[in-house]
């Protein structure tokens, strides 16, 4: 059993092998998964454990991976494909929507659609243009999607433990930006980590900090370096973005009042806008402060050199809870 | 039962890898002007990718998809497309951007992540590098429907990998070029690797030259390593298309000598014996030896003109180099033609944090 830190991605490799070994119905599909085992070796040494017939190279097409997944899923197979980068997920979206994410809905349950579709995504590591870009709230908006994105080691390993599990399909989102950033030690003892709701983090008492993937490392520096001037943050790990555990979220700004949402995705519509809106909906009467958001900008993502522009940092983090804590 | 239908694939090679004709040369070919013309300038094209490479190794670029082994199809290409004709290119392309009028600093500012590497007015009406596999053989279908409707003399010229013709869209632009006669023209760069997925896992057709069958358009394969080859079959293509006589595909054969960007690791997937058998065939050797054994080029020149290439690709470097990055600001200038008011205050925002003593201030 191992015991060994690891990366976010030797983590996901792990539960990948994990599930094969478990279910022999577990496969996994898409470009470069086989003999190279993933452009980020995600999928290393799978093919070799498991062989070409659980581990497919496909032709190059994602339209083609997403109608494959639909067609495996519904008999009974629990395909995994991999989607070489979030950017290029476009084509199988049809497939996603139209048939994965209401299969089970249009045939009042007699087929369902457990697939679990992996993308690397977001900024930060100087990647060619269309490499860079976190569209996640596109498919958090589509209803009979789970969305979920892990922001460490070993929620990489337990969540997408659960990912397989899922008798639905689940869009499994990896923050390339800390696929190999830290490593922590993961046990390979199978035990799955549950979807659809948060983690909370870090308590506090002054200020709720809510984020997911790779911002969780700026919103923890942020809590850290605000507690040196006692400010107590509590962050809050989204972790499934739909659906979304607002329970979590609510309890945690009832103790606190005040919320800053940190995400590195444009603002306009995303996600952030969405626990913004419950929070006042429901909230109002906690808040005591302005629910304030830390996002990308409403521009496409910039090509690299002036990519860190469009990134939150843990700067503007500190900024937005002052802001929020000086509200009166 | 009738045969109602016979296809057939024919495949184009005048020089042997050793640089001997293997047929009788065409006219043209009989003269050193064209040859050594294209000879120069896979030579430029070959410095300027060592260049980026090394320029990439030491952190000055970023990652970076290596021209090595597309010599023989993008330099030939480059000197016969007209000027008024499009180029709707895949990310592979930078020699025949070159001949276009692309200078070499702004291909290597945007292999330096600046979106003004696009942006080259001497690229004229050509599209950007298409880094959705695929995507660019539609674009390039919309581009000759635009230049058949209004009657004009154009060819819209696209290209693509090997991998790519697994794509949806390669396969839809093929048949729409077929069901309406487009001036296009398709190349596929067959370098026989789609980063580590081999020719043979992508389609079960032996040719992917035979795919323009089942779109009604012509199709040939080339050898890719041939200039003279690739000349030939893509003066024929052009031409037909600038007529009206239809589209073409074009399968060149030809090898990645290189890993698949600077990002990839390729002796992870493929053989060294099989990427030195590569070299053997390789299209800059080739056509220099046949320019040797004719007379028509020397050690000397190859000498002078090494020395000519070097200090062109050194000085465009430096170029490269010297130019600062956009002000934060270009991040909203060309998103619209006219910014929106609602983001305004984002923009202003942006230029507040790139400040001195903002929290995205860069020194
Ligand atoms: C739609 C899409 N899917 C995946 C990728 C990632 N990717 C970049 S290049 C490449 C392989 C392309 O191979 P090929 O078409 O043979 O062209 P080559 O790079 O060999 O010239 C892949 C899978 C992409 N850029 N776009
Ligand atoms: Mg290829």
């Amino acid at each position: 059993m191992n015991h060994e830190a690891i990366t976010l991605l030797e983590a996901v490799n792990l539960a990948l092998a994990h599930e094969m070994e478990q279910d022999e119905n577990v496969v996994i599909l898409g470009e470069d998964v086989g003999t190279n085992g993933g452009v980020f070796r995600a999928t290393a040494g799978l093919k070799e454990r498991f062989g070409n017939r659980r581990v497919m190279d496909t032709p190059l097409a994602e339209a083609m991976i997403g109608g494959l997944t639909v067609g495996m899923a519904a008999q009974g197979l629990k395909p995994i494909a991999e989607i070489q980068f979030m950017g290029f997920i476009f084509p199988a979206l049809e497939h996603i929507i139209c048939h994965a994410a209401r299969m089970r809905n249009r045939t009042r349950g007699r087929l369902s659609c457990p697939l679990v579709i992996r993308a690397p995504f977001g900024g930060g590591i100087h990647a060619p243009e269309h490499h860079s870009e976190s569209t996640e709230t596109l498919l958090a908006h589509i209803p009979g999607l789970r969305v979920v994105v892990p922001s460490s080691p070993a929620r990489a390993y337990g969540l997408l433990l659960s990912a397989i599990r899922n008798p639905d399909p689940v869009i499994f989102l990896e923050p390339k930006r800390i696929y190999r950033a830290s490593k922590q030690p993961v046990l390979d003892n199978g035990a799955a980590l549950p979807l659809d709701t948060c983690f909370t983090l870090r308590e506090g008492s002054d200020i709720t900090l809510v984020s997911w993937g790779a911002m969780i490392k700026e919103t923890l520096e942020a809590a850290e370096q605000l507690a040196e001037d006692n400010i107590s943050c509590e962050v809050i790990d989204v972790a499934t973005i739909s659906p979304l555990d607002m329970d979590t979220i609510l309890a945690s700004v009832a103790k606190t009042g005040r919320c800053v949402i940190v995400h590195e995705a444009s603002r306009h519509l995303g996600v952030g806008a969405e626990i913004a809106a419950t929070l006042v909906e429901k909230a109002l009467m906690d808040l005591q402060a302005p629910p304030l958001r830390i996002t990308g900008y409403d521009t496409v993502m910039p090509y690299f050199r002036l990519e860190n522009h469009f990134m939150p940092n843990t700067a503007d983090i500190k900024d937005a809870v002052r802001q929020t804590l000086e509200f009166v | 039962m009738d045969t109602v239908f016979e296809g057939e694939i024919r495949y184009r090679q005048y020089l042997s890898s050793q640089g001997d004709p293997l047929s009788a040369l065409p006219v043209w070919a009989q003269q050193p002007e064209w040859l050594t013309h294209c000879y120069r300038n896979m030579v430029l094209a070959r410095t300027m990718d060592n260049k980026a490479v090394a320029l990439q190794r030491t952190g000055q670029l970023g990652t970076y998809a290596s021209l090595l082994g597309i010599e023989g199809i993008d330099v030939p290409l480059g000197l016969l497309m007209h000027p008024e004709d499009v180029l709707i290119p895949y990310y592979r392309n930078h020699a025949c951007q070159m001949l276009r009028g692309m200078p070499m600093e702004e291909i290597l500012l945007y292999w330096g992540g600046d979106e003004r590497g696009n942006a080259a007015e001497q690229q004229g009406e050509d599209f950007p590098n298409s880094v959705p596999i695929a995507t660019q053989s539609m674009h390039a279908c919309g581009v000759a429907t635009a230049l058949k409707i209004r009657n004009e003399k154009r060819v819209a010229v696209t290209l693509c990998g090997d991998g790519a013709t697994s794509k949806g869209d390669f396969l839809e632009g093929l048949n729409v070029a077929g069901a309406w006669q487009l001036p296009v023209v398709f190349i596929v760069n067959n370098n026989q690797w789609a980063i580590s997925v081999p020719r043979a896992l992508q389609s079960g057709a032996p040719t992917l030259a035979q795919k323009a069958i089942g779109a009604g358009i012509r199709g040939e394969q080339v050898d890719g390593n041939d200039a003279i080859a690739m000349r030939e079959a893509i003066e024929i293509a052009l031409e037909r298309a600038r007529e009206g006589k239809g589209p073409s595909l074009i399968e060149a054969i030809s090898y990645r000598l290189s890993d698949h960007t600077t990002a990839d690791d390729a002796t992870r997937y493929r053989s060294n014996d099989e990427l030195k058998k590569a070299w053997e065939h390789e299209p800059v050797k080739r056509l220099r030896t046949f320019l040797h054994k004719q007379g028509w080029w020397d050690e000397t020149q190859e000498t002078i003109w090494q020395d000519e290439v070097n200090s062109m690709v050194q000085s465009a470097v430096e170029r490269y180099l010297a130019t600062p990055p956009q002000p934060v600001e270009s991040l909203f200038d060309y998103l619209y033609a006219e910014l929106p008011e609602q983001l305004r205050e984002q923009r202003e925002w942006a230029m507040v944090k790139a400040m001195k003593g903002g929290t995205h201030h860069e020194s």
